[in-house]
């Protein structure tokens, strides 16, 4: 048969889309499932995978530095009110004497799993809840937007005064999701909309006449389709619900002193920025580095997940220009 | 009714002698990524006053870009070259205040898409006049009154109070008329056409063509046609150009070009299009590969990669446009022209020598006869109706769409049924009623004996396995984020195959459908729109299913492109024994496949039968409208071929005519005598059979052969 071989044959390398072909597999031949295929377009993001590894190295120091260090967050050095970093204080001290670095470490401690995990809760439940209102319809999605518009009406800050004595002295676990339960309802509208327009498009309804049950079609075609969005949505909550987490500390409720977090030592220690410099930029450098590492990793994953990312195609084109030569 | 003072030049006064339009070595490029794009490479041409040039070519082939520079529409970022001279004076390099001047008052354009070239929030009637207003020192009234003329003129009936509606109150039809009634507002010298027809069906396309030559007789104006079909052309364009890769590679009088095409690019084309008028089976030429990246040519004939015919010396020097058959006219860019004019077959039978082409084989469950075969789908009598509601809180139900209304057919093993009918006439509702398997609202959907009203859930599932889909758009039915393999593998994966028997299968349906299992790994962005086309074919027949439903396979494609992927459906039916449901609205195509075709109406099938008896003898009228507009790509005789136009549009399903549902737009009804119409509009007409194999649901049923 000669009629049918032609198209793919004359394809080859010239594909619709200019450009080369997106990967270079170590393994010809051998066909690729897309978590593979993301992994390796991921590890070939240099600037994500810095990112991974400063989110790391900050879980790491966050963790052990801590043990290396003599002082500790809840003692005070009356010997050193408000010095500048010098060798016995690293970051230096505040006006009570506490050594920032204990201060700033332990805050950190708080603030990495805050930040990540209320953005991963808040964008999850923002794209199942939005998912699953577009796809199902009906009285699915009334109930559900309806939970939606009631807690974008609520004062949040008000519930959680009033809900908060009930609170205290419970777990930080808790914080974490009452702060994310304040901060997806946006987004799962967004995803809602998207998925209105996802569900209509033929991929989608060619799972569904191939027998793909529903929940399937939306964690394997709806919401990668969104992982744009999705991963922008997280990076951008994962700062935010650092510094929404000093607005709880006021009410009594999440991180209370002697305890710190990155957000309460911040908000504290923002007039002295320009007086006692050392007092707010540690904490905060180590917030801007931590959310701009998130930032890479996200934009390395969104990279490595969406197909026509032109970045990944670019970087791939020199590598193979590299090895070629 | 008054005419306005306001009028059309008279045709036969040319304001100035010589062509209305000379392009001369027009080069066009943009800037892009990975360097620059040489869309037009040294195009020249030009239009006498009252001539018709078709430009045809497929996709990217610098068509369109050579007519917008004409029109000084492309961004600042393109580099323009040549000379462009309209009626001896030169526009290139003319600032956009004067070329403002002529646009849309010596020059003006219609566009592919009706919907988009009119502005959604003013009334047709004052886009009209404003057309008339910029150009003219008018009063709006004397404006509005025009634009009442020219909407009557375009053939738009009760034009004074359509002249007020919206452009979304009008059917596509009738937006492409209003966009021509602009177009020849101010009585142009020079009418471009982009793809005029493409967006619309083919009962109104020649309408729409019609308008255009009529257009053209009012005016006198020189027309372009731009197309990729053509079958639109031949009776309509004077003189042909062929582009490839932005430059010409053939052109000539029309004649000349479809019979002896000299170069292979043309012949291909040529001998890609189905043919309507033609029972035979007869073999399709696919081009090989795609068009050539415009950024980075190779040295030497740019259709060469592609060419059947290549020899060494194509691809030492790009062979200039030289004149063929020692005729002045026919001209072709190809070093062989000689041994194409050698050949004795002329046009398609040609190609199809030239290209190699053959035809697929009967499949074998073929040979016994029909009614012994199994059913593989039936409908009896399917009805689906959706309510019309109107009120927010209160929804209360003022009316139904009959969007099918009771259609019956059943499909044997090994067959493939074509079903028919202009958009709105309830072929996507049936697929889906089919596709979905749930209990529809009336009738019976019954998938290789089993009913769709009585399955659960589980059998649902299991029926799935044996019927599967092809869409439409190949750009929409592969998921973005999934590797060719994921979406080749996701059916099996459903359905419970181990990991292995998909790692062995995947390869497999790749090489069935002529692509290469190495491009495995890649996303479906990277292919081209027949190549996915092509993978979505691989994923429907992963299960090796019993039926396949193909809906539209292959309206979205270039015609090159269609024929390969025409040529791999046969293929694939003689070689697994599928059934096909095949809903297309190019009847050739259907001709060309379909064993059997079913022709809709309103939701209701109103002809059905051996595909040959129907084309040949088609008994209801509106087959017999629908066939004769189909254009044949052959202008001698397009030419001599008598078109039954329908008037208006499609009813609304909402409120269909009583008794015969067509008898609204019958050219029968209108000739029959009262009494005789009475019938019409009171009974509607059961489908009775006419011939073997061959029913028809018409009161006056009568042979007339259209083709």
């Amino acid at each position: 048969m000669t009629v049918i071989l032609n198209e793919g044959d004359a394809a080859g390398t010239t594909g619709a889309a200019s450009g080369g072909p997106v990967d270079a597999a170590p393994e010809p031949g051998k066909a690729m499932t897309r978590g593979r295929l993301v992994f390796i377009r991921f590890m070939r993001n240099k600037l994500a995978l810095v990112g991974l590894v400063v989110i790391l190295g900050m879980y790491l120091m966050a963790f052990v530095g801590p043990l290396l260090s003599k002082w500790s967050y809840d003692t005070q050095d009356y010997s050193a009110f408000l010095e500048p970093p010098y060798s016995e204080h690293i970051f230096g001290t505040d006006k009570i004497g506490t050594d920032m670095f204990a201060l700033t470490m332990r805050g950190l401690q708080k603030s990495l799993i805050i930040g990540l995990l209320v953005a991963l809760i808040s964008t999850t439940v923002a794209a199942i809840v939005g998912a699953a209102a577009g796809y199902f319809l009906g009285v699915a999605d009334k109930t559900l937007m309806w939970v939606v518009d009631l807690l974008l009406v609520l004062p949040s800050f008000l519930i959680i005064a009033i809900l908060s004595p009930w609170f205290r002295g419970k777990s930080w676990f808790l914080l974490v999701l009452m702060l994310a339960a304040f901060q997806w309802m946006i987004t799962a509208r967004i995803v809602r909309g998207m998925t209105l327009t996802l569900k209509e498009r033929e991929f989608v309804k060619a799972a569904k006449f191939m027998g793909q049950p529903a929940r399937k079609i939306i964690a394997k075609h709806i919401v990668p389709n969104m992982a744009s969005l999705l991963i922008i949505d997280a990076t951008i909550n994962v700062g935010s619900a650092v510094l929404a987490e000093t607005g709880l500390s006021y009410f009594g409720f999440g991180v209370q002193s002697p305890d710190v977090s990155l957000g309460t030592l911040i908000g504290g220690n923002a007039e002295s920025a320009t007086t006692f410099p050392w007092l707010f930029l540690f904490p905060a450098g180590f917030l801007v580095v931590f959310v701009l590492a998130v930032n890479w990793v996200g934009d390395g994953l969104r990279d490595a997940l969406d197909p026509t990312s032109t970045r990944v195609r670019r970087k791939e084109k020199k590598d193979t220009k590299e090895k070629a030569a | 009714m008054t005419t306005s003072e306001l009028q059309f030049d008279a045709p036969a006064d040319p304001v100035v002698d010589g062509p209305v339009l000379q392009v001369e070595d027009l080069h066009v490029s943009f800037p892009s990524e990975s360097g620059r794009v040489r869309a037009v490479r040294g195009l020249s041409y030009h239009v006498s006053p009252g001539e018709v040039l078709g430009i045809v070519g497929e996709s990217g082939s610098g068509k369109s870009v050579s007519s917008l520079a004409v029109m000084g529409l492309l961004p600042s970022s393109a580099r323009i070259t040549g000379s462009i001279k309209f009626q001896g004076r030169e526009l290139i390099g003319q600032n956009d205040a004067e070329l403002s001047k002529i646009r849309g008052r010596r020059v003006s354009m219609v566009f592919q898409d009706p919907l988009s070239a009119l502005t959604p929030v003013f009334t047709v009637g004052d886009q009209i006049a404003e057309a008339i207003l910029v150009h003219r020192k008018v009063s709006k009234q004397a404006a509005a009154k025009r634009a009442v003329e020219l909407l009557d003129l375009v053939g738009i009936p009760n034009a004074v109070e359509r002249a007020k509606a919206f452009p979304h109150e009008f059917s596509g039809g009738m937006r492409q008329r209003a966009v021509i009634a602009m177009a020849i507002a101010n009585d142009p010298d020079l009418i471009i056409a982009d793809e005029p027809t493409t967006a619309l069906d083919v009962t109104v396309q020649a309408q729409v063509l019609q308008l255009l030559e009529t257009a053209q007789e009012v005016t006198g104006a020189g027309i372009v046609i731009i197309t990729h079909d053509l079958g639109v052309v031949a009776g309509f364009a004077d003189r042909l150009m062929v582009m490839y890769a932005g430059r010409a590679v053939e052109k000539g009088k029309v004649d000349e070009i479809y019979q002896q095409p000299r170069m292979p690019y043309t012949l291909g084309l040529l001998g890609s299009i189905p043919r309507l008028d033609v029972s035979e089976k007869q073999a399709l030429v696919p081009i090989k590969g795609q068009p050539p990246s415009l950024t980075d040519l190779p040295d030497g004939c740019p259709f060469a990669p592609r060419c059947p015919m290549v020899v060494d010396a194509c691809h030492t020097a790009e062979p200039p446009l030289m004149d063929v058959d020692g005729s002045a006219e026919h001209a072709a860019a190809c070093i062989r022209t000689n041994e194409i004019a050698a050949t004795d077959a002329e046009g398609a039978e040609a190609a199809v020598e030239i290209f190699g082409a053959e035809v697929a084989a009967e499949p074998e469950v073929a040979k016994i006869p029909r009614e012994q075969r199994d059913i593989v789908l039936g409908l009896d009598n399917l009805v689906k109706e959706y309510p019309i509601n109107k009120g927010v809180v209160f929804k209360r139900r003022v009316g139904t769409v009959h969007a099918v209304a009771g259609i019956t057919f059943d499909i044997r093993e090994g067959e493939t049924l074509g079903l028919v009918g202009e958009s709105g006439c309830g072929k996507t509702t049936t697929l889906m009623e089919i596709l979905n398997l749930q209990k529809p609202m009336g009738g019976e959907i019954s998938v290789l004996g089993t009913k769709s009203s009585e399955v659960d859930a589980k059998r649902r599932f299991a029926i799935r396995r044996d019927m599967s889909v092809v869409f439409q758009d190949p750009m929409a039915s592969l998921d973005p984020r999934l590797t060719i393999n994921d979406c080749i593998a996701e059916p099996m994966q459903v359905h419970g195959y181990t990991k292995d028997e998909i790692n062995r299968r995947v390869p497999e349906l790749m090489r069935l459908v002529g692509l290469r299992p190495e491009q495995l790994s890649r996303y479906p962005g990277e292919f081209s729109g027949g190549q996915r086309q092509r993978i979505g074919i691989a994923r429907a027949l992963a299960l090796e299913p019993k039926l396949v439903v193909l809906d539209e396979p292959v309206s979205a494609l270039d015609v090159s492109i269609q024929a390969g992927v025409i040529n791999l459906l046969e293929e694939l039916k003689s070689k697994l024994g599928l059934a096909y449901l095949f809903v297309a609205h190019d009847l050739s195509v259907v001709r060309h496949i379909a064993d059997r075709v079913a022709v809709m109406y309103l939701g209701k099938i109103i002809e059905i039968g051996e595909v040959d008896s129907v084309f040949e003898a088609p008994r209801h009228p509106y087959t017999q409208a629908l066939l004769s507009a189909i254009p044949i790509p052959d202008p001698v005789k397009e030419r001599q071929r008598e078109r039954i136009l329908l008037t208006g549009d499609l009813p609304s399903p909402a409120n269909p005519p009583s008794g015969c549902r067509f008898r609204t737009r019958c050219f029968l009804h209108a000739s029959l005598p009262p009494e005789k119409q009475r019938q019409c509009i009171e009974v509607e007409p059961p489908r009775e059979t006419q011939a073997p194999d061959h029913e028809a649901a018409c009161h006056f049923a009568q042979i007339r052969q259209v083709l």
